[in-house]
Formats: C-alpha cells, sequence, structure tokens
C-alpha cells in the first residue's frame, strides 16, 4: 500500500501547485519580478502558496512528529544537520538563477510535464542532468575528503 | 511578458494543499516532502530502497493535471515564455543548485522553514534573492 499511497501523495502536491498557480511560469516570474512593482505588474500571489503551505505544514509536522512511528516505516528521518557549511551557501544562488531564468523550480517542473508541454521535457532534461551532476560530484571520492557529505536524510 | 492576475485565495487554497501533501508524507513514509531530494534519488548512487516510492510521488505529481483535465475538462493557463537555450541552462542551475544545497522550494521553503531551520532559511532567504536579482537583469537590464 506505501506505493499508491505515495503517488496520490504526490497528486495532492501536484493539485496544489496547480490550484496555487505555481504550475505556471509567467506567474512565478511575476511574484519574482520586483521590478514590476512601480507599474503595478508585480504578482504577489506566491507568497499566500508560501503561507498556506507553511501554516499547515508547521501545525500538520508538530502533529505527526508525536506519534511513535510512521505508518510505513520504522522511524522518521528528519534533516540532522544545523551547520551552516560551504554547500548551503552555494547551492541555493546558483538554484535561484535558474529558477529566475524560466520560472521553474523543481516541483512546478515535473507537474507542467503533465500539461503535455515540449518546454517543460526540455527543462526537466536538463534539471535531471543537473541533479545527478550534483549527486555525482558531491560523491566523488576526491571531494568527500573535503567536503563534508550532504545529511542523508536532508532534503 | 505575460501580465498574471492577484490571485490570493487559490493560491491559500493551493499552498494549503502542497502542505497537506507534505504532511501525509511524514506521516506515511517519516521523510520530507523535498521535490529536489526525492527527484535526484532517482539517479545514483542509491543509499537506500525507497526507489519505488520516489517514483510513485514524482508519476503523482506529473499524474495531477492529467487528472484535473480528465475529471474538468480543461486546465488553467501556463505560459512558458523562456527560449529552449534559457530553459536548459534554467534546468541545469536548478537541478544542480537544488541537489547541491540539499533542498529547493519545497525542502526548505515549505518544510525546512515549518521545522525552524536555520539552514533552510539561510537557504530560502538566498534562491529568493538570486532568483529576484535574475529577473530583474532579464526584464529590466537595458
Amino acid at each position: 500500500m506505501a506505493i499508491p499511497v505515495q503517488f496520490l501523495i504526490g497528486v495532492i502536491f501536484g493539485l496544489g501547485l496547480i490550484v496555487s498557480g505555481m504550475a505556471n511560469p509567467a506567474k512565478v516570474l511575476n511574484f519574482l519580478d520586483v521590478g514590476g512593482i512601480p507599474a503595478g505588474t508585480w504578482d504577489a500571489s506566491l507568497a499566500f502558496v508560501m503561507a498556506g503551505a507553511v501554516a499547515v505544514t508547521f501545525t500538520g509536522f508538530k502533529r505527526v512528529l508525536k506519534l511513535a512511528r510512521p505508518y510505513f516505516a520504522e522511524r522518521f528521518y528528519l534533516p540532522t544537520r544545523n551547520d551552516i557549511d560551504p554547500r548551503i551557501i552555494a547551492g541555493p544562488p546558483i538554484f535561484g538563477v535558474g529558477w529566475g531564468l524560466a520560472g521553474f523550480c523543481p516541483g512546478p517542473a515535473l507537474t507542467a510535464l503533465g500539461f503535455g508541454s515540449v518546454s517543460a521535457v526540455i527543462f526537466v532534461v536538463a534539471m535531471s542532468a543537473g541533479m545527478a551532476l550534483a549527486r555525482f560530484v558531491a560523491h566523488l571520492p576526491s571531494l568527500t575528503r573535503f567536503v563534508t557529505p550532504a545529511d542523508p536524510f536532508d532534503t | 511578458m505575460v501580465s498574471t492576475s492577484f490571485t490570493p485565495i487559490a493560491s491559500l487554497v493551493g499552498g494549503a494543499l502542497i502542505g497537506l501533501s507534505a504532511v501525509l508524507l511524514m506521516w506515511a513514509t517519516g521523510r520530507i516532502a523535498g521535490v529536489s531530494g526525492i527527484a535526484a534519488r532517482l539517479f545514483p548512487p542509491y543509499e537506500d530502497r525507497q526507489f519505488p516510492g520516489r517514483l510513485a510521488f514524482i508519476a503523482g505529481l506529473v499524474a495531477a493535471p492529467v487528472l484535473v483535465l480528465l475529471v474538468t475538462g480543461s486546465l488553467p493557463a501556463q505560459t512558458i515564455e523562456a527560449n529552449p537555450v534559457v530553459l536548459i541552462v534554467g534546468g541545469l542551475l536548478t537541478g544542480f543548485g537544488s541537489v547541491w544545497g540539499s533542498g529547493c522550494t519545497s525542502g526548505h521553503g515549505v518544510c525546512g522553514l515549518s521545522r525552524l531551520s536555520a539552514r533552510s532559511l539561510v537557504a530560502t532567504m538566498t534562491f529568493m534573492a538570486t532568483g529576484m536579482a535574475t529577473v530583474l537583469v532579464m526584464r529590466h537590464w537595458n
């Protein structure tokens, strides 16, 4: 049952992306475009997506993490790191530039595939290559001596 | 650029659905609903046996618009203005950066902030700032 349940949870996530407007890159870029505030083209909607998502997750996590264990697993796999290391400094700005270029972050890009858009396919293929590359580089034996590996339980 | 209308209610409701999904995934599997982490772990090296569940979650993300189309007969507007070159460069940076930084908008932005993680706060402020700076340069730099 765990596999179909995870599919349904993915569907709920995708529905959230569609209903909220996150699956539309034009809306994402108009939110990121603070330069459009004077002209009135800024779209503040995505701040409400974040507010709704964090409100539900914050309260929901508190309740769920009081349980002895997850329904389909022996224990909770929460990220344990709390240090600000070179990777948490270097990764997010690179991601942000990619996000600002196309208007897609990973979730909405995958949901956009289901809209049947060729542009989304191009983006997801490139994104997958970037992800595979990051995992490959991070696991190079020569690099793991100098760079702390990411938390295996991290997001 | 294509102008979009301010949709606070729909965005709040959609955001709540995203939150519901994150809570349900934590309840079911005990793991963070971070899309970059889930998608990236479909590539080697494989450190655990969660591949089928991760693939099912990603398949759900892709299936959502298909279900919306089947049930309602239409899909909301989706406008992708970027040309193929920008899509490829943007995709590579998004994929590499989100995995290198251990998370994206969902893992750091939604789950991390909800867990009051300092790492996620730093990450979220950084990708928001560089995302905004990038759009500023792309749209307003003459």
